[in-house]
C-alpha cells in the first residue's frame, strides 16, 4: 500500500497555502517534517511500536482537509452548554483543529495564563516558541508526528509563568464537526514553567457522524518542582480515527499526573513518551478503556528514566466486549546511571466475551543496578464465584457482570485527583456498562 | 415450605447426590450431618442453583413452585438464601452497593418501588445490630480483607436484610470461635418466626445446642439414610458415624 503518496502529494500541492496560514514558527520546522515523512513513510506492523494497529490501513482513505482555513460556522457555547455545576472548569473549545476565540467566558486565569489558538500565540512570541516547539515530539522517529508537523496549522497552548499556581481546572474541548469526511490535524503545547501548577481536562468528541481522522501531537514541558495534571477523555463513535502522541518532559522535582480513558471510539492509538530530565521527578500514567462492538485501542507508553531518583506509575486496566480488540505496549527504559528510579507498570484486562482480544506487553529495559522496578499484566473474565455469589442474593447475572466490571475500572478512576471529575465520571463509566453511552451524543460531561 | 423428591446431581462425572428425598414444614429447623464428601454442600449448592453442578434428575417444589427451572437470582428472590461455606470476596464492590442491589432487585421482583436511600440506610444500621457487625465493615468491600468470623457474621447480616423463607446455613460454624458461633447462633434465633425455616449444615453438634433443630438428618454417600430428632446430633457426637455405616451394612 502507497498511503503516504497521497499526504506527499498533498504537501506539494498546497505547501503555499499551509505557510500562508501559518506563524513562522510552525513553519519552520515544517519542510524538514515532510522531508522525515517522505523518508519514513507510514510504519509497518513490523515496526515494534506499531505491532497493534494498522497504520497504513488507517491513513489510506481519501478525507477532505481544512487547510484553507474556512470558518466552521458553529457556536460550540451555545451547543455544548454546561450543566454539571459542580465541574466549575475554566471552558474553552476546539472547533476540529480551530481554537474557538469569537465568545469566551469571563477568564478565571491567573495573570499571565495563556490558553488558547497556538498559531496566534506563535505569532505573537515566536521566542518563546522556538525552544520548545517540535523539540521532544521528533519528527524523524515517528511518520505521524511527521505528518502532524508538517500539515498542522493552529491547535491549543497553554502556557503557565514561573510560579503561577493556576487553581480552576481548565477544561478544553475539542469537537470534530463537519459535513464530509475530515481530516484534522491538531497540535497542542503545554510549557508548565519552573514551580508552576495546571490541571488540564481535554474531552474529544464527534459531532457529526462523518468519517473523522484526526491526528494529535501533544507536546508538554514542565519545569522545575512544576505540577500538570492531564486528563484526557474520549467519546467519539465508530467512524472515527483517533491518533494521538503525547510527549512529556519532566524537569527536576516536577510531578505529572496522566488519565487517558477512552468511553467510547473507533480506532484509537495513543502513544505516550515521557522523559525525566531531571532528578526527583515523579510521574502516574493512569488509562481505562471501555470497548465493546468492533472498537480498537492501542495505548504504547515509554517512560524513558535518564537520571537518577525518579519515579514512575502505570496502571491501565481495559474491559473488553464483543469484537473489541485492544492493546497495551509498555516500556520503561532506565539509562545507565539513573540509579534509585523507582518504577511500577500494571496492565489488567477483562475479555468478556471470546471474541474480544487483549495484546498486553510490559517492557522493562534497565541499565542500572540499584534500581527498584516491577511490571505485570493479567488477562481473565469475571469471577465466576463472585458472579454466583451475587446472584444468590438475588442480584441479575446482567447487574452483577456491570458491578463486576465498574469495580474493576473504579481503581484507574478513583486515583484522579480532581474529584468533580472523578464522581462524573463514575457516571459515565456506568452509563457506558449500561449500554446508554452507545454513540458520541456530543460531551457528557458538559450537557 | 419445601419438598425435595429423588434428587440426582453431579459435578463433572462424578454424581454425588443419588436421590434425595426431603420435607421441611414452615417454621422448622432441619440439620444435616454427614462424614465429609457425603454430599452436604452439594445439596445446599444445587438447591440455590449454582451452576457448576448438573442435575440429573428429582425435583424440588419450593412453596409450590418448581424451583429448579428458576434461575439463582429467581430463586433468591423467591426466599431462599445460602450463608456460603466460604464467603466470596469481591473487591472494589461496597458492602452498601451490593445490599442495595440485592434489595432492589428483590423489591422489583415484587413489583415494589427501589428503597429510598434514607430507608435503607436505616434498615442497614437496624439489621447489622443483629450481628453487632462494625460500620466499618459494612463500609468496606464485600468481605474483602475481614477475617473468617466477620465473614460469617456478614452472611448473617445479609440474611437479616433480605427475610428469607428459607436459609441454608452451610457449615455457618467452621473456623468461628466461641463468641463468634454464639454471636452468630443467636443472630440467626432472632430471625426466626414461625414462617421461615432452615436448613443448619454442620458437622458438629456445637452449633446445635445454640441452634435448635426439630429433624436431624445423616446424609451418607448421596443419600440421606437417617432421620430422627434432635438427640440424632449428640449420638453421632459421641459416637461418630461407623454405627450408621454398620446399620447400612458397610461395616
Amino acid at each position: 500500500m502507497q498511503s503516504e503518496q497521497q499526504y506527499i502529494d498533498l504537501y506539494n500541492n498546497s505547501r503555499r497555502m499551509l505557510f500562508g496560514h501559518s506563524a513562522d514558527a510552525m513553519n519552520a520546522v515544517r519542510d524538514r517534517a515532510f522531508d522525515d515523512f517522505s523518508r519514513l513513510g507510514f510504519p509497518t506492523r513490523k515496526v515494534e511500536r506499531y505491532k497493534y494497529t494498522d497504520m497504513e490501513a488507517l491513513f489510506a482513505p481519501d478525507y477532505g482537509l481544512n487547510i484553507n482555513r474556512l470558518d466552521i460556522p458553529v457556536n460550540p457555547y451555545d451547543a455544548f452548554r454546561c450543566d454539571v455545576p459542580n465541574l466549575s472548569t475554566s471552558l474553552y473549545f476546539i472547533v476540529n483543529d480551530a481554537f474557538y476565540s469569537k465568545t469566551q467566558p469571563k477568564s478565571h486565569l491567573p495573570e499571565g495564563v495563556v490558553v488558547g489558538s497556538l498559531n496566534d500565540f506563535a505569532g505573537k512570541h515566536p521566542e518563546l516558541i522556538a525552544g520548545y516547539y517540535a523539540r521532544i515530539a521528533r519528527t524523524d522517529e515517528d511518520a505521524v508526528t511527521a505528518l502532524n508537523t508538517m500539515l498542522a496549522q493552529d491547535g491549543l497552548v497553554v502556557y503557565v509563568p514561573k510560579n503561577v499556581v493556576v487553581d480552576r481546572a481548565v477544561q478544553v474541548i475539542n469537537i470534530l464537526r463537519s459535513d464530509v469526511d475530515l481530516m484534522v490535524n491538531r497540535r497542542v503545547l503545554i510549557i508548565v514553567e519552573d514551580g508552576a501548577e495546571i490541571k488540564l481536562l481535554f474531552c474529544d468528541h464527534a459531532a457529526d457522524d462523518r468519517r473523522f481522522l484526526a491526528t494529535q501531537v501533544i507536546e508538554a514541558y514542565v519545569g522545575n518542582n512544576a505540577g500538570l495534571d492531564l486528563y484526557c477523555l474520549e467519546e467519539t463513535h465508530a467512524k472515527n480515527v483517533r491518533v494521538s502522541n503525547l510527549y512529556i518532559e519532566q524537569q527536576a522535582g516536577s510531578r505529572v499526573n496522566h488519565n487517558i480513558i477512552t468511553l467510547h471510539n473507533g480506532v484509537t492509538r495513543n502513544r505516550t513518551d515521557l522523559v525525566m530530565a531531571g532528578e526527583g521527578a515523579e510521574c502516574r500514567l493512569n488509562g481505562c478503556v471501555i470497548a465493546d462492538k468492533r472498537q480498537h485501542v492501542d495505548n504504547n507508553t515509554l517512560i524513558d528514566h535518564r537520571v537518577p531518583h525518579c519515579t514512575s506509575n502505570q496502571l491501565y486496566k481495559y474491559v473488553l466486549d464483543g469484537e473489541a480488540k485492544a492493546a497495551f505496549a509498555g516500556r520503561v527504559l532506565v539509562r545507565p546511571g539513573a540509579q534509585k528510579t523507582i518504577s511500577e507498570m500494571r496492565n489488567q484486562n477483562i475479555c468478556a466475551t471470546r471474541d474480544a482480544h487483549i495484546y498486553t506487553q510490559p517492557m522493562l529495559e534497565i541499565y542500572a543496578d540499584d534500581v527498584k522496578c516491577a511490571h505485570g499484566s493479567t488477562v481473565g473474565q469475571l469471577n465466576d464465584a463472585a458472579l454466583f455469589y451475587m446472584r444468590q442474593r438475588g442480584i441479575s447475572l446482567k447487574e452483577a457482570k456491570l458491578l463486576l466490571e465498574f469495580a474493576f475500572i473504579n481503581e484507574v478512576i478513583d486515583s484522579i485527583q480532581l474529584a468533580p471529575l472523578r464522581d462524573r465520571l463514575h457516571l459515565l463509566v456506568e452509563k457506558r456498562f449500561r449500554g446508554e453511552l452507545s454513540k458520541c451524543e456530543g460531551c457528557k460531561l458538559c450537557r | 415450605m419445601l419438598t425435595v423428591k429423588d434428587l440426582h446431581a453431579k459435578i463433572g462425572d462424578k454424581e454425588i447426590l443419588r436421590g434425595i428425598n426431603l420435607t421441611i414444614n414452615d417454621g422448622e429447623t432441619h440439620a444435616i450431618m454427614g462424614p465429609n464428601g457425603s454430599g452436604k454442600s452439594t445439596l445446599s449448592a444445587v438447591l440455590v442453583g449454582n451452576p457448576l453442578y448438573e442435575v440429573t434428575g428429582g425435583e424440588v417444589v419450593f412453596n409450590g413452585k418448581s424451583l429448579l427451572e428458576m434461575k439463582p437470582e429467581d430463586r433468591a428472590h423467591e426466599g431462599l438464601f445460602l450463608s456460603f461455606q466460604y464467603p466470596v470476596e469481591i473487591p472494589g464492590v461496597s458492602m452498601t452497593n451490593f445490599m442495595r442491589a440485592a434489595i432492589n432487585e428483590k423489591r422489583k421482583y415484587e413489583g415494589k418501588e427501589p428503597m429510598g436511600a434514607g430507608d435503607f440506610i436505616k434498615l442497614m444500621r437496624e439489621k447489622r445490630k443483629i450481628v453487632e457487625l462494625d460500620q466499618k465493615l459494612a463500609n468496606r468491600s464485600v468481605n474483602e480483607g475481614f477475617s473468617g468470623g466477620e465473614k460469617k457474621r456478614n452472611e448473617i447480616f445479609q440474611m437479616a436484610m433480605l427475610e428469607p423463607k428459607l436459609s441454608i446455613l452451610d457449615e455457618t460454624d467452621s473456623g468461628l470461635d466461641v463468641d463468634a458461633m454464639r454471636i452468630v447462633a443467636e443472630g440467626v434465633n432472632k430471625l426466626r418466626t414461625p414462617e421461615s425455616s432452615c436448613i443448619v449444615i454442620t458437622h458438629y453438634d456445637r452449633l446445635l445446642d445454640m441452634i435448635k433443630p426439630d429433624v436431624v438428618h445423616v446424609l451418607y454417600k448421596g443419600r440421606i439414610v437417617k432421620t430422627a430428632g434432635p438427640e440424632l446430633a449428640r449420638e453421632i457426637q459421641q459416637r461418630g458415624y461407623d454405627w450408621i455405616k454398620a446399620e447400612l451394612g458397610e461395616v
